[in-house]
């Protein structure tokens, strides 16, 4: 009799007894969402659906497939996610298993590491971007002093370029990422590694055996979230490069604001849309990893 | 042996790592503490460091730093201003999500999820078009509420997280105890969420303190913008004084390097553990 009372008790929101109750509940709740959804009805879906009526003549998009530019864009949005993304996470994992390590003094770093990220962008990547002047910069200087040569002239040449927004992107997010990545780690069982270490397993056998089974959801939904983060990356291409040289480092993320300052709103808006269904397969996948 | 082994390897990663972060914040710190025309020379400490570009950017005596005060506490309301109404906003959510269980909770989460799906810089371009609609274009609203629509989504999950995880048991006593549903929240819900609550506020505080590409969009006026604007508007020529730019740029960048610190304790643990349950 005590047991079943109990059992009714914890799936309390449900019991009828409390019915009237839950209406009252119910209207606070509905009450206490208003606020948010008012938030994104006005300030996202309403902005998007707009964009996308913007976006919906034909003649903008012939208009922008003719623009060379806009295919270099996407080149480089492939390069930049497929590089960026893929390389800051190998990366992280790598450094969530260097910081896991207790120590006091890899606390002390990790208080460090963690700066390029709380820190703002504007400051930091314009440092990069004097470190990289071809003539005063400190690189190129160090250089002249070792070699008495010319160093390259880094944010002149659009390969060079876009590997320096890369590793500038990478600069800044890191820590982040290997800080997600870190908090999974330190989730696994210690006892795992120890019955592992009993069974003299390398610390590679513990790496492929336990921390990679262990993280490899994770790290997907990490690889995922952040192509999505990477892809709005307005900062690490605009700031270092501001596109150039001629226009050749843009990505699609920068794309949208040179069209607005050539006045041509309804290409800055399909560029925009263009890269949606790109998005689409992913968007499902992780709205159901998400939700759960 | 062994344990020497074992740190030295230790070391061996850590070297690169300190360096690879500090540099360029090491860089910004130099360029800052050097005289204008010697600027930087390849040296590791300059050879009559000074704080004279301090004093100009305090003192507001360049062309570009006329507003600079202003422009700071623009950019210390308006970060503010964001910090309290995401936490409003999510706080409120969360609670009818995770404990009213309010009708319809998993599709709101699912909406707010969608908007990580726009990247945030292309959905920079319709903002601006929809604030022009709203006639808010030029006004430091336009950038609070875009703030507030970006960093809400990640606040109410983080924050029903949080809430999922407290004990169903207090409700329930709560209940037999006749409680409202406001009584929930002010006596059990907001003292159990308060160091989330720190953690998410804290985290739109910074994000709306360090945004360029919104403030850039949504302001034009020198009078409203923030600092990031501000600091941005040197690029336009060339041979700006690029020393008095790092200056400001890392007088900008203390505030949310010491609030991080002020609250990291908060932040690692808040914002990194809805991850490890996936």
């Amino acid at each position: 009799m005590s047991q079943a009372a109990t059992a009714d008790l914890s799936s309390f929101p449900s019991a009828a007894p409390a019915a009237g109750r839950m209406s009252s509940w119910q209207n606070w709740g509905m009450l206490l969402v208003l606020p948010y959804l008012a938030v994104f009805f006005v300030f996202v879906l309403y902005p998007v659906g707009y964009g996308l009526w913007l976006g919906n003549d034909l003649q903008s998009y012939r208009a922008l497939f003719a623009d060379d530019i806009f295919w270099r864009s996407v080149v480089n949005t492939i390069i930049f996610l497929g590089v960026g993304v893929n390389l800051k996470l190998a990366i992280a994992l790598l450094l969530s298993g260097f910081f896991a390590v207790p120590r006091w003094w890899i606390r002390v770093l990790g208080l460090l590491f963690i700066l390029p990220w709380a820190v703002p962008s504007i400051p930091t990547i314009l440092s990069f971007r004097f470190m990289l002047n071809p003539e005063w910069g400190v690189i190129n200087q160090v250089y002249y002093n070792l070699t008495f040569l010319d160093g390259p002239n880094w944010l002149n040449n659009p390969v060079l370029g876009l590997t320096m927004s890369i590793v500038v992107h990478i600069w800044k997010s890191l820590p982040f990422w290997t800080l997600i990545l870190l908090a999974g780690r330190l989730a696994i069982s210690k006892e795992m590694y120890e019955a592992a270490a009993i069974d003299g397993a390398s610390s590679l056998q513990k790496f492929r055996f336990i921390t990679w089974p262990a993280m490899r959801q994770l790290y997907l939904t990490c690889t995922i979230l952040s192509m999505f983060f990477t892809l709005g990356d307005f900062n690490s291409v605009y700031l270092l490069t501001g596109g150039g040289p001629a226009d050749l480092t843009h990505v699609l993320a920068t794309l949208g604001i040179r069209y607005i300052r050539l006045d041509q709103v309804d290409l800055a808006m399909a560029s925009i849309i263009c890269a949606l269904p790109l998005m689409a397969p992913l968007m499902v996948f992780m709205m159901r990893r998400l939700s759960k | 042996m062994r344990k020497f082994f074992t740190e030295a390897r230790l070391l061996l990663v850590a070297i690169p790592v300190f360096l690879w972060t500090m540099i360029p914040l090491y860089h910004l710190m130099l360029f800052a503490i050097s005289p204008r025309d010697t600027a930087f020379k390849g040296k590791l400490w300059p050879d009559d460091p000074t704080f004279r570009n301090f004093e100009l950017v305090l003192q507001q005596k360049h062309y570009y730093l006329n507003n600079f005060w202003h422009q700071m506490w623009n950019s210390l309301v308006i970060a503010l201003a964001v910090g309290f109404i995401t936490l409003f906003v999510a706080t409120a959510a969360a609670f009818a999500i995770s404990r009213l269980r309010v009708r319809g909770g998993r599709l709101i989460m699912n909406l707010a999820l969608l908007t990580y799906f726009v990247p945030a810089a292309f959905l920079a371009l319709p903002m601006y078009k929809a604030m022009a609609v709203y006639g808010l274009l030029n006004t430091q609203w336009a950038l609070i509420f875009a703030m507030v629509a970006i960093a809400t989504p990640y606040a109410i999950w983080v924050l029903k997280q949080a809430g999922d995880k407290l004990p169903i048991e207090l409700d329930e006593a709560a209940i037999i105890d006749g409680a409202t549903a406001p009584q929930l929240f002010r006596f059990i819900f907001l003292p159990l969420m308060a160091p989330s609550m720190v953690a998410v506020g804290t985290y739109a505080l910074l994000l709306a303190w360090n945004e360029y590409l919104y403030a850039f969009l949504l302001l034009s006026r020198d009078i409203d913008t923030t600092l990031a604007v501000a600091l941005g508007a040197f690029l336009s020529a060339d041979d700006s004084p690029w020393e008095l730019l790092m200056t400001a740029g890392l007088i900008y960048a203390l505030p949310p390097a010491a609030i991080y610190y002020a609250f990291r304790r908060y932040m690692a643990a808040d914002l990194t553990s809805g991850s490890v349950k996936s």
